[in-house]
């Protein structure tokens, strides 16, 4: 890996290659028109990484419901936001995981780097966050 | 698995753990199901709840269908890479049972 240019490529990759890598969400053929075929245990890995943030992002779709449906003395607006935060943050997981696989799988045909991104800071500061905000409701009893 | 495919897979198991994944992934995808159903029909079965109730079951039965059709791929000694059609469709199944829910908790 060849560290120092790889910074810039990977912050842009998140703008106009964002949009570019989503096409090829839906235009499987592309894709392999591209490079050469990686070995096939590293289109593997890539997948388990994949499934790895589908799971995360289907726990975390879990936990708005489990919000929804457990804390039920909860204020609505309290229960509401945080049901709402974890699901976005799901929503936003699931869509951020096929993205980086195409650009990931993309990057191994082409010999390239692989994409870097912050989306993992983000998501683990987004879920500190509402962790933080149950233990405030439920350490001073914010019920309706 | 027949004797001949046997030396020629991969001695780190690679398909197999892909597989579990697979396994274990469409397991969250069971419990955030049946979670969504459990929130649709909570309020008693009003038309929204029922309909949002049967939406995420068959969003988790599409889940299924690309789970196990990657499984089955997953069986041969070299497999394909994954397509990004099933890739996109599992991602959308997570994403909309999601939205799912927003419906549902509101």
């Amino acid at each position: 890996m060849t560290g120092g240019p790889g910074g810039p490529d990977g912050s842009r990759g998140d703008g106009a290659g964002g949009l570019r890598s989503v096409r090829l969400w839906f235009g499987p053929a592309r894709l392999r028109d591209e490079g050469d075929t990686p070995d096939y245990r590293f289109s593997l890995a890539n997948e388990r990484t994949f499934l790895a943030w589908l799971r995360t992002a289907l726990a975390l779709v879990g936990g708005g419901f489990a919000v929804d449906q457990f804390l039920p003395d909860l204020r609505w607006g309290a229960r509401v936001g945080l049901a709402l935060a974890l699901l976005a943050a799901g929503v936003l997981c699931s869509l951020r995981a096929v993205n980086h696989w195409v650009r990931c799988e993309r990057a191994m045909r082409r010999g390239e780097d692989l994409p870097v991104s912050r989306f993992p800071a983000l998501l683990s500061l987004a879920v500190a966050v509402v962790a933080l905000a149950m233990v405030v409701v439920v350490v001073f009893g914010w019920e309706g | 698995m027949t004797p001949g495919s046997a030396a020629a897979r991969d001695p780190g198991l690679q398909p197999e753990r892909t597989r579990l994944a697979w396994r274990r992934t469409t397991l969250t995808c069971t419990v955030a199901a049946v979670l969504a159903a459990r929130t649709a029909l909570h309020r008693g079965a009003s038309t929204a709840g029922v309909v949002a109730c049967a939406l995420s079951l068959l969003l988790w039965l599409g889940f299924l269908a690309v789970a196990h059709r990657r499984i089955t791929g997953l069986a041969a000694a070299r497999p394909r890479a994954l397509s990004a059609r099933a890739a996109t469709a599992a991602a959308l199944c997570t994403a909309a049972l999601a939205l799912c829910a927003l419906v549902a908790v509101f």
